[in-house]
């Protein structure tokens, strides 16, 4: 009798996929149809690649709020440290020449700077005890205003225009044909995803999030495991940072606004849990790029004026929280 | 007497696995009615169709010879059926009386009145004989007096039957006693009443009939008189249980492994010093909340804690749990679903989680080396799960006791310290897990058992350490071990009165 229910069982399981897991993948292909019958021009190389490579900034931030968020911690700072970094990264730029070795050293500063702000919240959050929700929430206000205060409330703008020349290629570049940013994005998923799924480290920020007593019965180092998460996030931001530089060229007090909640939509879209104890990766990959392809959708069809977009990425994160809660009960 | 609800061939499927087939109750007026079976027999299942928690797959249920189906849990109520759960399901900030009535309350004018239901409150805890403050809030009170909250919640509503699923579960058997005497003043009330319980002790003492199941069927339904404990356990198990505990190894050493000198974990301990000896079993009881748990969850660095822990002749201090786990000592929490497993997971996830280290290969986790674990592990251990890829929540409590064991004996220990190893566990169960405590201390493994189940510090340990208040009241050697002795010195209670206590409870 056993024989047999683990037998019918297997089977069934193979005719039952995760849909949780599955349901970003989904909404991506129903929406790739909805655009391509809405307008011809959807589907073009050209059009893909520049809604993948606007993507690629929340993208790469959502990588390392998966960790966070699948971690059972929350990062409302990332926005802000996005902008924070980016001051400090040109300023550094700003005073160098027009050389391979000043885009390194902004490189290591922008990845150190997001380092040290994920390891002040990091910190904050394991050794002070204190909601996630409310540390970075306090650190989203201080980044904020520094980076207003640094630019005056300016313009932080690169004022060498070879070294801007040199930089261009890192967002208007490609590789194979591939956009610069697109690679990096694959590149950190790819990173990411090793990480958190196949490392002893990311078996602890899941055991983490689903349960921390659980955890710290077991032996967990649980700070230094969610101290990390943060980090990673910080690194995350300096990498995304490094991609958005050439863009522009310049940061504003406005930089970043509400990529925090870009990304936090991005990683729930993907099936990540809120609570914690579920982390997906690809999920949160396929997150970002909805959130750009609907806005993409919206520019291409003339239903709905674009100035809603933030309207309809806010009904998307709903609606989706609402399929994964079906999904679940059905199961 | 008259039969106030009837089951006829119920039988309950999910999916393909049938949990309940053909099984028949019948339950009269005023009798208490135990329903015992292993873990997993389906007495649950049972208690919640006859609830309305659940509906049977076939078979009918007559409720004063009318066949009767509930459709849900307020339907069932409405009749007269009330239930009364296992785990305590209680708002912790609310008060006493805001819980009794929660979803219920009383109203004037369109706003709660407070003060109705404060006297309501006082009026039924009264009637179940305790003084417990309505205005109290829940996080405040005692497991034990959390239960009698949910009891006097759940007979709050006009009641014909009483269901209680293990009531006893997390009483100390002073507690159970008054519990007891609930049992009885509901079924002279005319109340009939069904008991399910693992403690066949304690059937014994205040059951009228009792009804056996095993692996979702009937066994048996026997009046109380022809029926002792041990053919009780004989039935659920379908083989002889008279031993239970296996003999007590001849392992105990001289030499002393571990000394322990003035722990004090503010608030729970108080000063405590005892020694641990090679290949013993060391028994420690005491009531709910005499800080057995919180002395050692602080001798391992879960808590903050001061002492000294002397370990081979040396000194050590333990930071965390990995710093102990290190040292060879692991500590198996007694709430085993919010401390001890990860129920959201697998059960590989959940075996390696304390001993991840040891399966990797370069930085990445060695998945294959993790399935061999868990292949040994569901052998060693008789693991009982119908699929390798269930999550630890799915498995029954019994089989999530040997998975937490095997996952804490990855990090080899020479100390174990288990908090209530048989908590919620079946009685086959429990055989295996002391014949495994047994074979441990023959491997030269010291291993401290923390119990509320006096039968088993007795059955199981070389020696017993009695804690109360924080404090530890005194030691029994083997040969003293008596219930009388252990209640005695955990209640205080000078020992006639202790003596008739167990004798109430036995």
């Amino acid at each position: 009798m056993t024989d047999t229910l683990l037998r019918t069982a297997a089977a069934k399981r193979m005719f039952n996929p995760d849909m949780r897991a599955l349901s970003p993948f989904i909404a991506l292909i129903v929406l790739a149809i909805l655009g391509a019958v809405i307008n011809p021009d959807f589907l073009t190389a050209s059009n893909i690649l520049n809604v993948v490579t606007r993507s690629a900034f929340i993208a790469i931030i959502a990588v390392g709020a998966t960790f966070v968020i699948s971690g059972g911690g929350l990062d409302l700072s990332v926005g802000s440290m996005a902008a924070l970094v980016a001051g400090f990264t040109i300023l550094t730029l700003n005073n160098g020449g027009a050389e391979i070795s000043t885009l390194m050293l902004g490189a290591l500063v922008a990845i150190g700077l997001g380092a040290a702000c994920g390891l002040a919240n990091g910190v904050i959050v394991t050794f002070g005890r204190i909601e996630p929700f409310i540390v970075t929430l306090g650190t989203m206000g201080i980044f904020r205003s520094l980076i207003i205060w640094l630019a005056a409330g300016g313009t932080i703008t690169m004022r060498n225009a070879d070294l801007r020349e040199l930089y261009r290629p890192v967002y208007f570049g490609s590789i194979a044909g591939i956009p610069v940013p697109i690679v990096v994005f694959l590149a950190v998923a790819a990173i990411g995803a090793v990480i958190l799924y196949k490392t002893a480290f990311g078996r602890h920020v899941i055991a983490l999030g689903s349960n921390e007593d659980v955890a710290r019965y077991s032996g967990v180092p649980i700070w230094r495991v969610r101290t990390l998460t943060y980090i990673i996030q910080g690194i995350c931001v300096g990498i995304a940072v490094l991609v958005y530089v050439p863009r522009l060229g310049s940061a504003t007090p406005t930089t970043g606004l509400l990529w925090e909640l870009q990304a936090i939509t991005a990683v729930v879209i993907g099936g990540t849990a809120l609570r914690g104890g579920i982390g997906r990766i690809w999920g949160t990959v396929v997150g970002a790029i909805i959130l750009e392809l609907v806005a993409n959708i919206m520019v291409l069809s003339n239903f709905v004026s674009e100035f809603l977009v933030g309207a309809v990425q806010g009904a998307i994160i709903i609606i989706a929280m609402l399929v994964q809660r079906s999904l679940q009960r059905g199961r | 007497m008259a039969s106030v609800l009837r089951a006829d061939n119920l039988s309950k499927s999910f999916g393909p696995i049938e949990v309940l087939s053909g099984v028949s109750l019948d339950l009269k007026t005023g009798e208490v009615h135990a329903v015992i079976g292993e873990n997993g027999a389906g007495k649950s299942t049972l208690m919640r169709i006859l609830s309305g928690h659940l509906q049977p797959t076939s078979g009918v249920m007559h409720l004063n010879d009318k066949p009767t189906a509930f459709a849900s849990p307020v339907e069932a109520e409405r009749e007269g059926i009330v239930l009364v759960h296992q785990e305590i399901l209680l708002a912790p900030d609310l008060t006493v009386a805001q819980n009794l009535f929660l979803g219920r309350e009383l109203r004037r004018f369109g706003f709660v009145d407070d003060e109705a239901m404060r006297e309501r409150t006082r009026t039924v805890l009264a009637e179940l004989g305790t003084a417990i403050d309505p205005d109290v809030e829940i996080r405040h009170l005692s497991i034990a007096d959390r239960q009698l909250v949910q009891i006097a919640r759940a007979l709050l509503v006009p009641h014909k039957i009483v269901a209680f699923d293990e009531p006893t579960a997390v009483l100390t058997p002073v507690e159970a006693e008054s519990l007891f005497d609930i049992v009885r003043r509901l079924s002279q009330q005319g109340v009939a009443v069904l008991y399910i319980s693992h403690r066949l002790n304690e059937v014994k003492a205040i059951a009228d009939r009792v009804t056996v199941l095993r692996d979702g069927r009937l066994v048996a339904t026997r009046e109380i008189e022809s029926l002792e404990p041990i053919e009780m356990a004989r039935l659920m198990v379908g083989r002889d249980m008279s031993k239970l505990y296996p003999e007590k190894p001849d392992t105990a050493s001289a030499d002393t492994i571990m000394t322990v000198r003035h722990m004090t974990v503010p608030d729970y301990v108080d000063n405590v010093s005892f020694t641990l000896r090679r290949g013993e079993i060391l028994g420690f009881g005491g009531l709910i909340g005499a800080g057995r748990t919180e002395l050692f969850e602080g001798l391992v660095g879960l808590r903050r804690a001061k002492g000294t822990i002397t370990l081979d002749d040396r000194d050590v201090y333990f930071r965390d749990a990995r710093h102990a786990m290190a040292s060879g000592i692991v500590y198996l929490s007694e709430d085993r679903k919010g401390k001890g497993l990860l129920l959201q997971q697998d059960l590989r996830t959940n075996l390696t989680l304390a001993t991840l280290e040891r399966f990797t290969r370069g930085p990445f986790i060695n998945v294959a080396a993790e399935d061999a674990a868990l292949d040994a592990a569901i052998g060693d251990f008789d693991i009982r799960t119908r699929r390798r890829d269930l999550l630890a929540g799915q498995l029954s409590g019994g089989n999530q006791q040997k998975l937490l064991l095997a996952k804490m004996m990855l990090a080899k220990p020479r100390i174990v310290i288990i908090d209530e190893p048989t908590r919620g566990v079946d009685i086959g169960t429990k055989e295996q897990i002391y014949r495994f405590i047994a074979s441990l201390a023959e491997q030269g493994c010291s291993v401290i058992v923390i119990s509320s189940e006096m039968q088993e510090l007795i059955g199981l340990c070389h020696r017993v350490l009695v804690m109360r208040n924080g404090r530890i009241a005194g030691e029994l050697a083997q040969a003293d071990l008596s219930e009388d002795a252990i209640v005695f010195l955990a209640t205080g209670v000078h020992e006639e009165r202790a003596a008739e206590i167990a004798a109430g409870h036995a």
